[in-house]
């Protein structure tokens, strides 16, 4: 066999893709095709997207006065609290790892699968059964412990089904080691001939290190919520202060976890966003190696400042002031990001399809939401503003205005490779616009609430604050909007979107290298690999469905 | 060598890789796992800081003679563990399913002891609540972490226990050659629980008591 890419292999050929390898339902839900499971993973987590989403929209509306509209204390407090659990543990922990990771980590190393197939199939039924709990706990009544479960309420006062609640996620946490472990093991045993660690596209690398935070702060989470059950089911009184037990213990564990989950939310958000960047700049990545240095030194400081969680909670001055340092810490890796990506952008030939208007709305919600964590990482401003909507805000705009502005800039990226075809261009820039509109008339709001002293939780509130928190609610009926948008292109796409090419956006990576939507094998040969992920230079602009091979494959001679 | 081949399974290019890959993937879930208990350690290490003379009390209850004939067991299911991972790796069928099914028994046989030294636990009223015999109160949360400490251990052996069982009886049954791989992962699994057994036996049964 000689040079022969696999963009002509496949052209060729023409294998048939992992879409027509089974069309019942059995053949989808025994899978054990990463890129099976990754749908399955992507309509599991859009259900509960939507769930979540309708949790919040009841609560917004309900603030639209200052005495409520329509929901009693205890149903509203179970709303906020559902929203909580289903939007962290259920949408946003899995939802760029499981979907997108499960589909591209190997296509982009070059292999046919991950390390353990089988363990990857049942990481999806441990969230699949994680996700019957909450459901069970949902409909017979809720949990109103908010998504933290901090003791004493959760396991003394509280009146929902917190046991079911706190079973969910205890579950779900184990699918979320199993992917960890799949995807650390894959990227350690099967690159590619060539594909030398920093040969990795960044995706891969923002890969990596979140399995890393997932396996080693998930199981503390587990363990927090299991003594939880322990206490609230059989009595076993590790928190209970009449006996000696320590609440603050509690959270401790919790946010050991609970902290670093905050990068397992945005490290796969920055992995998108790199992937993105330089296609539609069409420039390579700005400071490659910083980049990789960054994720890293994020994730491993992720896991030393969970302690700017209780400033207010009786912790020593000096614990204090340690976190309240390495908090500071954690925003310089991140801000190397943010100018790299911007260092991406200067000079670059950009057009703005949508996945690069997501992108774009991500670096600027992103970088406002990680300035606000530094007032948050400073004592002093931290408490006046703790349990306030200022914290909302803050998190809302890494988490919804970081992770979300990133998933769907992925979803709209490698959409055309996972179903072979384009969608509305018109109506997902459309989307993206409103999105970032969206999203800043409902937290840009509740900054300025939260610093005016509105706490986060509250039922009621004073009148002084209606204006805001109307403008606030507006805001979220157009995110609502923009939310429901791609659900509409998206499934029009899937019918009647015209075929994508291999390579719609002209792009690098070696996922695009393969046929769109991919085989079931990802490649015919496995690829050999002689340069970095991002060669990208202006003259091949604008994106066309060439079939540029910037990788070059060796096939083996059978 | 055809027997060995058939063990190898997508997406690995060869058997030793895949071996090694096994290998990877088992160490990860044995770091998680250690952060699992970890957990448990610190709340440990926490409250017995906190309340050392309500600890010694509490521990001074724990039945030592059950606590020492199951680490005993322990001990011997890993070295039966271990001769059968080493005639795996040497095709010694015979060998390899009898060490596996001998440390399926002692592992067995540590989950009645530690069924019957439980009910001598609650017989003797040491289960958190109401009316539990020891003063101060601090003595429930020793209990209260004895309980979970090893309700979990013995958990993770209980699974231990059906995963080796599954395991020999493939082996028996040839649905997987005796060669295969997956035996470093079950046994590295078996010896991480035996490994929780030998820190919580000083901490539970050891420490303080005279």
């Amino acid at each position: 066999m000689t040079d022969t890419a696999i963009a002509d292999a496949t052209v060729e050929a023409q294998p048939a893709s992992y879409l027509a390898a089974g069309h019942t339902l059995l053949s989808w839900l025994t899978t054990t095709d990463h890129k099976r499971i990754a749908i399955l993973y992507a309509i599991s987590i859009t259900f509960f997207f939507f769930i979540g989403g309708i949790a919040i929209a009841l609560v917004r509306l309900e603030l639209m006065t200052p005495q409520g509209l329509i929901l009693t204390s205890d149903a509203y407090n179970r709303l906020f609290s559902l929203h909580g659990i289903i939007m962290v543990w259920f949408f946003l922990v899995p939802s760029i790892p499981a979907t997108m990771g499960n589909f591209l980590l190997p296509l982009m190393i070059g292999a046919h699968d991950v390390a353990f197939p089988r363990l990857n199939l049942l990481s999806w039924y441990l969230y699949v059964f994680g996700a019957a709990f909450t459901v069970y706990a949902l409909i017979s009544g809720g949990v109103d412990t908010g998504w933290t479960f901090y003791t004493p309420l959760s396991t003394n006062y509280a009146t929902g089904y917190v046991i079911a609640a706190a079973a969910g996620v205890f579950v779900v946490g184990f699918s979320s080691i199993a992917t960890g472990i799949n995807f650390i093991a894959t990227a350690h045993m099967l690159r590619a001939p060539g594909m030398t660690w920093f040969r990795l596209p960044l995706f891969v690398w923002a890969m990596y290190t979140v399995s890393m935070v997932m396996v080693l702060a998930t199981p503390v989470l587990a363990m927090s919520l299991l003594l939880v059950i322990a206490e609230r089911a059989f009595g076993l009184p590790i928190f209970d202060a009449a006996r000696g037990g320590d609440p603050v213990l509690f959270q401790h564990l919790f946010w050991f976890y609970s902290h670093p989950a905050v990068y397992i939310m945005i490290l796969p958000a920055m992995g998108v966003v790199s992937e993105v960047i330089p296609c539609f700049a069409r420039r390579t990545i700005f400071g490659y190696a910083f980049m990789v240095y960054a994720l890293i030194a994020i994730a491993v400081i992720g896991f030393m400042v969970w302690g700017h969680h209780m400033f207010v909670a009786g912790q020593s001055p000096l614990a204090n002031l340690v976190f309240s340092f390495l908090s500071f810490i954690v925003a310089v890796p991140s801000a190397i990001k943010v100018f790299n990506w911007t260092a991406t952008l200067h000079r670059g030939q950009i057009t703005f399809e949508a996945p690069m208007l997501y992108a774009l709305g991500f670096v600027g919600l992103f970088t406002i939401g990680g300035l606000t964590g530094l007032f948050l990482a400073s004592v002093p401003i931290d408490i006046h503003a703790t349990d306030t909507y200022f914290v909302i805000a803050h998190f809302h705009f890494v988490m919804v205005g970081g992770t979300v502005s990133a998933y769907m800039a992925g979803l709209h990226f490698w959409w055309p490779k996972v179903t072979g075809r384009m969608y509305s261009e018109a109506w997902a820039r459309f989307a993206a616009i409103t999105t970032f509109l969206g999203f800043n008339a409902t937290f840009m709001p509740q900054f300025v609430m939260g610093w005016n002293g509105m706490p986060r939780r509250y039922h009621y509130y004073p009148d002084v604050f209606q204006a805001w928190h109307v403008m606030s609610s507006v805001g979220a009926l157009i995110l609502a909007v923009a939310y429901v948008l791609p659900l509409i292109y998206f499934g029009w796409s899937m019918i009647y979107g015209r075929r994508a090419g291999a390579n719609p956006w002209n792009a690098t990576g070696l996922e695009w290298q393969t046929s769109s939507p991919p085989a079931k094998e990802n490649f015919d040969h496995i690829p050999r690999i002689d340069a970095g992920p991002y060669a990208y230079d202006e003259s091949d602009h604008p994106p066309a469905a060439g079939d540029r091979t910037l990788v070059r494959s060796q096939g083996e001679t059978a | 060598m055809s027997d060995a081949a058939a063990s190898l399974r997508e997406p690995w290019p060869d058997l030793d890789r895949q071996r090694e890959g096994v290998s990877v993937g088992i160490w990860l879930f044995i770091v998680s796992e250690m952060l699992f208990f970890g957990a448990l350690f610190l709340g440990y290490a926490v409250y017995r800081t906190l309340y050392p003379e309500a600890f010694r009390i509490a521990g001074a209850e724990t039945a030592v003679s059950y606590g020492s004939v199951n680490l005993l067991l322990l001990l011997t299911s890993s070295v039966t563990m271990t001769i059968a991972v080493d005639a795996s790796r040497q095709a010694r069928r015979r060998t390899a399913i009898i060490c596996l099914a001998l440390t399926m028994l002692l592992g067995a046989a540590f989950l009645i002891f530690k069924g019957l030294e439980y009910s001598l636990d609650i017989a003797k009223g040491l289960f958190p609540g109401a009316d539990f015999p020891l003063q101060p109160p601090q003595t429930q949360l020793f209990w209260a972490l004895y309980w979970v400490m090893t309700g979990v251990h013995a958990i993770h052996l209980a699974i231990g226990v059906g995963i080796v069982g599954v395991f020999a009886w493939v082996l028996w049954r040839r649905v997987l050659p005796i060669e295969s791989p997956a035996i470093v992962g079950v046994a590295t699994y078996w010896h991480f629980v035996d490994t929780v057994w030998i820190i919580l036996f000083p901490l539970l049964y050891l420490v303080n008591r005279s």
